[in-house]
């Protein structure tokens, strides 16, 4: 398998040769992507259908034929773990289980972040309590907004009461590090109808919010749609408010999306920031293992016939690391790229960094450089020409 | 061998622009079996794809044909084909005084156009022998005798003998060849041992012959090995090669005598050492004076020709200097400009002389090119009495420091229909015409008189007047004289910035209305940047519009895709090429769309 081939040459001597200094922490996360869903959002276009009950049994035998093949390449074990979607809890709880039970006995799990995506309408007792046997210890919830009429516009059948139930019944299970999905610029949306949202995410005393803007991706219903979305400027100012609202409450604003009370970060998703190390599982999941960035198409079929990952380059040069470390709150550090590259930040990326100072964008200091909130929103624009 | 000189027929074919001129010269090609059937292609003449294409004649061409005729005799035709545009009204009169009759072709349903009196006018002006054809009788909407009854009012011309033919299809085209030979008159005065005098009606640049010079001998004669000389510019040089230009190629001879068209090679470096109107004579046995109407041609319009990408530059200048060598009548200069880099300031003839070249360095010489307004020459009096001729915004003086200043004014003739009057009336009057006169050709087409500044012509006339009246109006102008008049400089300043590739000569009144629409020409197309950028239209430091691009708010990848850093990074690399199409004026990106679209803006709508 062409997979092999590029793991067993990357495990080589690669990360010497690669970085002097720098030895990637060989704790991995996984990411497994279930590409179902009950029904398709008419945003969203991440990979899912919806599938039979036969396709969910093949597809559990696919995962964890996928898994197989990682195992004796991951040397010092898992510490993330994450189901993403589509719709994990779709998939059905048991099994999810059955899928971190083969985690668990091949690869080293302790003291795992085990996250699982769920869409509050297909969330009950059973669901919850075979996820919470299983070690679940993190769950994602898809709420997006808890005004009706911006939750009927995206598309999303489940009402706000279904978000109070799903949460209690995670907690009376013991899980109760939560996260809530937010989203931001959606048809409707006002500052008033957004403050409704997050009161309404406060007074369930969630660990984790993030809170995405609206984009509207090509080929997706909403693209084809006269919407009635904020414009630009109104988008910016729910973004701003949003993080003075969460900052005012305890959440850190820790990377462009997400906020968290202390210690609640997100472990998994950090690893992508930090350009770190996972495997991706499944259709349209994307890897960076072994010094090798691979995804699997977005192809059901071929993925069930067990074809080789498409390799996609090398990964974690000095411009990946640059582009992901500014997506943080602590931004990009001299420690982090001292110890990633054995040097300092190069100068001309601080030198263009000044320029974006003045205007409010950024900060530049002996540690490091980091972006404001102004910074995050046109962290694109910045991070093109702190580059290039 | 003598020729019989009486055989000899000079003519050319002169009509409004579509009206099947260069049709008509391919089938009487074919009819005197000048070219095989097989090898023609339609419009063997116009041999430029841009010809083809624009249905004009842009360079002058000729052609021998031999023609036996209904009386027995053998005659030799030489057919010298017009450029058929305004901007080239000199060229044109050159090539017509190199004859001593016209075919003038008139389109059946369309009738007598704008073109077609600017070209009999100049045609009776050197007395040719004028033939009416009446063209295109093969279209359902043809009208011979509607057209011929036209021609009889308005030109005075018989048309009880015009030939009716349609050239796309050959029907009654021999009757053409038959006219000729019958009606155009043989060269007269024409003595082969007076001293040579021949008229460079053309001259063509060739990669091995070097320099191919067009003439009508007028009288004496030139073999190769004479040495002839030019004189207008005193250049001499030593012939190569006489001929006769064929369909098919050039035909060497040993002699080109009085009253025949033919070609000269003498290993002339560039077209200007062969200018056209200038006579050639020979060395020894000089001609006392040259033949009358030599003129030097000056560029009417300029206008900043750079290359978009700025790595280009050295091919403009090989291209310009090859379109140079076959273009007398194109010039350039290379100038710098703070917003556009190193580019060229190109002067021409006129508007499509302007398009022309443009289109052929975009098209044969694969270049990309921004182009600034098109300027006129102004005269600009000083105070201290020194007048300066300015085409270029760039060098305007001090407002203090002038006097006043003198624009170019031509006299323009609009034909059209009657029904479009009102409009034509209303664009002229917002274009600063002087209303002069208005004739009825027919009792619904009309000619209307105009006094209109050449500075408002170059600025979008002809597009402007084509969509008022449907494309149903056509237009001839030539300058008449220099008018006082109210100018001046504006300046665009983009963040404070003047961009100077953006400054244009205006009349005081227009000055205004022009700023605004520039300024939210501008605003539109300006993407949000990092910061606000004010635009300004200024005349010196007082700004008389201002707009202002608000800074970028938002240009942000929410989410990471599940790992996906490779979508992130090729969103990050179109950025980056995103920033190459721009052009950096001060601190500000502009895309090149902006700046087209400023300068193209017609501000009548």
């Amino acid at each position: 398998m062409v997979c092999d081939a590029i793991i067993s040459s990357a495990l080589g001597p690669w990360p010497l040769a690669l970085t002097p200094r720098y030895e990637f922490k060989l704790m991995t996360g996984i990411y497994i992507h279930i590409p179902f869903c009950k029904t398709k959002c008419p945003y969203c276009d991440f990979y899912s259908f919806t599938p039979s009950d036969t396709q969910k049994d093949s597809y559990l035998k696919a995962v964890l034929l996928c898994l197989s093949s990682y195992k004796d390449k991951v040397k010092d074990g898992v510490d993330t773990l994450y189901f993403g979607g589509g719709t994990p809890s779709y998939f059905g709880g048991e099994r999810i289980k059955k899928v971190i039970e083969y985690v668990r006995e091949n690869y080293n799990l302790t003291d795992a972040e085990i996250t699982v995506e769920c869409n509050p309408s297909s969330v009950d007792e059973e669901l919850v309590r075979c996820l919470s046997e299983a070690g679940v210890n993190r769950i994602s919830m898809g709420m997006q907004s808890a005004v009706d009429n911006e939750r009927k516009a995206l598309g999303r059948s489940s009402d706000r009461r279904q978000v109070e139930n799903a949460i209690r019944l995670f907690k009376a299970h013991g899980i109760d590090n939560i996260s809530l999905d937010l989203m931001l610029g959606v048809p409707y949306q006002t500052r008033e109808s957004l403050k409704e949202s997050l009161d309404f995410i406060i007074s369930q005393n969630v660990k984790h919010i993030s809170a995405y803007m609206l984009k509207i991706e090509e080929g997706t219903p909403y693209a084809e749609m006269s919407l009635p979305l904020p414009d630009e400027d109104e988008v910016c100012e729910l973004y701003l408010y949003t993080s003075d609202y969460l900052e005012a409450r305890g959440f850190e604003h820790y990377e462009i999306s997400n906020f968290a009370l202390k210690s609640f970060e997100s472990r998994h998703n950090l690893k992508y920031w930090h350009t770190e190390e996972y495997i991706g599982i499944g259709p349209s999941a994307h890897s960076f293992f072994g010094g090798e960035r691979f995804y699997y198409p977005r192809d059901f079929a071929s993925f069930l016939e067990n074809h080789a990952p498409v390799p996609d380059g090398k990964g974690g040069d000095e411009e990946e690391y640059v582009m992901l470390a500014l997506r943080l709150k602590e931004g990009l550090t001299e420690k982090g790229f001292y110890e990633r590259f054995g040097k300092s930040i190069p100068t001309e990326i601080s030198e263009r960094a000044k320029n974006f100072e003045k205007s409010g964008l950024l900060t530049v200091t002996e540690k490091g450089i980091s972006l404001t909130k102004k910074g995050f929103l046109l962290s694109n624009n910045i991070i093109a020409e702190l580059l290039y | 061998m003598a020729k019989k000189k009486e055989n000899i027929r000079n003519f050319s074919i002169i009509a409004h622009i579509d009206h099947g001129k260069s049709t008509l010269a391919d089938r009487l090609l074919e009819l005197t079996d000048s070219v095989a059937k097989r090898d023609m292609s339609a419009q063997i003449l116009d041999d430029m794809d841009l010809e083809r294409e624009r249905g004009i004649t842009i360079k002058a061409h000729a052609v021998k044909l031999d023609y036996k005729a209904a009386d027995g005799e053998i005659y030799e035709l030489n057919l010298i084909d017009t450029p058929g545009h305004v901007d080239f009204n000199y060229e044109v009169s050159r090539s017509l005084a190199a004859c001593e009759g016209a075919i003038l072709i008139i389109d059946a349903s369309q009738g007598i156009e704008a073109q077609t009196l600017a070209n009999t006018y100049l045609a009776l002006d050197h007395d040719l022998e004028l033939v009416p054809v009446i063209n295109k009788i093969d279209l359902p909407a043809a009208e011979p005798d509607r057209v011929a009854a036209e021609v009889e009012e308005i030109i005075g011309l018989d048309c009880t003998e015009a030939p009716r033919v349609s050239a796309k299809t050959g029907e009654n085209v021999e009757a053409v060849l038959e006219k000729i030979v019958r009606d155009i008159p043989a060269p007269s005065d024409c003595d082969d041992n007076a001293p040579l005098k021949a008229l460079i009606f053309d001259s063509v640049y060739d990669n091995y012959k070097g320099v191919i010079v067009y003439v009508r001998v007028m009288q004496g004669t030139l073999k190769a090995g004479e040495t002839m000389k030019m004189m207008a510019t005193g250049a001499e040089f030593n012939v190569v090669e006489v001929g006769y230009m064929r369909a098919t190629g050039l035909e060497k001879c040993d002699q080109l005598s009085a009253g025949e068209v033919g070609y000269i090679t003498a290993s002339i470096k560039t077209v200007r050492d062969a200018k056209v109107g200038d006579t050639v004579t020979k060395l020894e046995n000089q001609a006392s004076s040259p033949l009358p109407g030599y003129r030097k041609v000056n560029p009417m319009v300029f206008c900043g020709v750079y290359p978009a990408d700025g790595a280009d530059y050295e091919a403009l200048r090989d291209a310009l200097e090859k379109l140079q060598l076959n273009d007398a009548s194109l010039s350039y200069e290379p100038e710098t400009s703070g917003a556009l880099g190193f580019g060229f300031r190109c002067g021409f003839l006129g508007l499509l002389h302007l398009e022309i070249i443009q289109e052929r360095l975009e098209r044969e010489y694969n270049l990309d090119l921004v182009t600034t307004v098109p300027s006129v020459v102004y005269k600009i009096h000083l105070t201290d009495g020194e007048i300066v001729e300015i085409d270029n915004p760039t060098n305007y003086p001090d407002q203090a420091k002038i006097d006043y200043c003198e624009e170019p004014i031509t006299n323009a003739h609009i034909y059209a229909p009657s029904d479009y009057v009102g409009t034509i009336m209303d664009l002229c009057q917002d274009r600063r015409g002087v209303f002069k006169d208005m004739k009825y050709i027919t009792t619904d087409r009309v000619d209307i008189h105009y006094e209109l500044p050449l500075n408002e012509i170059i600025y979008d006339f002809f597009d402007a007047l084509k969509s008022r009246t449907r494309g149903y109006a056509s237009f001839d102008y030539e300058i008449f004289e220099y008018r006082r008049s109210s100018m001046q400089k504006v300046d665009v300043l983009l963040n404070g910035d003047v961009i100077d590739a953006l400054s244009f000569i205006i009349h005081t009144e227009k000055a205004m209305s022009r700023a605004r629409k520039i300024a939210e020409k501008l605003k539109e197309h300006i993407p949000r940047q990092m910061f606000e950028i004010p635009i300004q239209v200024a005349i010196g430091s007082k700004v008389i519009a201002r707009e202002t691009v608000k800074a970028m708010r938002k240009d942000v990848l929410a989410k990471c895709y599940g790992g996906d850093i490779t979508r992130k990074k090729k969103l990050l690399e179109k950025q980056k090429e995103g920033k190459k199409r721009m052009r950096q004026f001060g601190t500000v990106e502009v895309p090149q769309e902006a700046f087209m679209a400023v300068l193209k803006l017609d501000d009548t709508q």
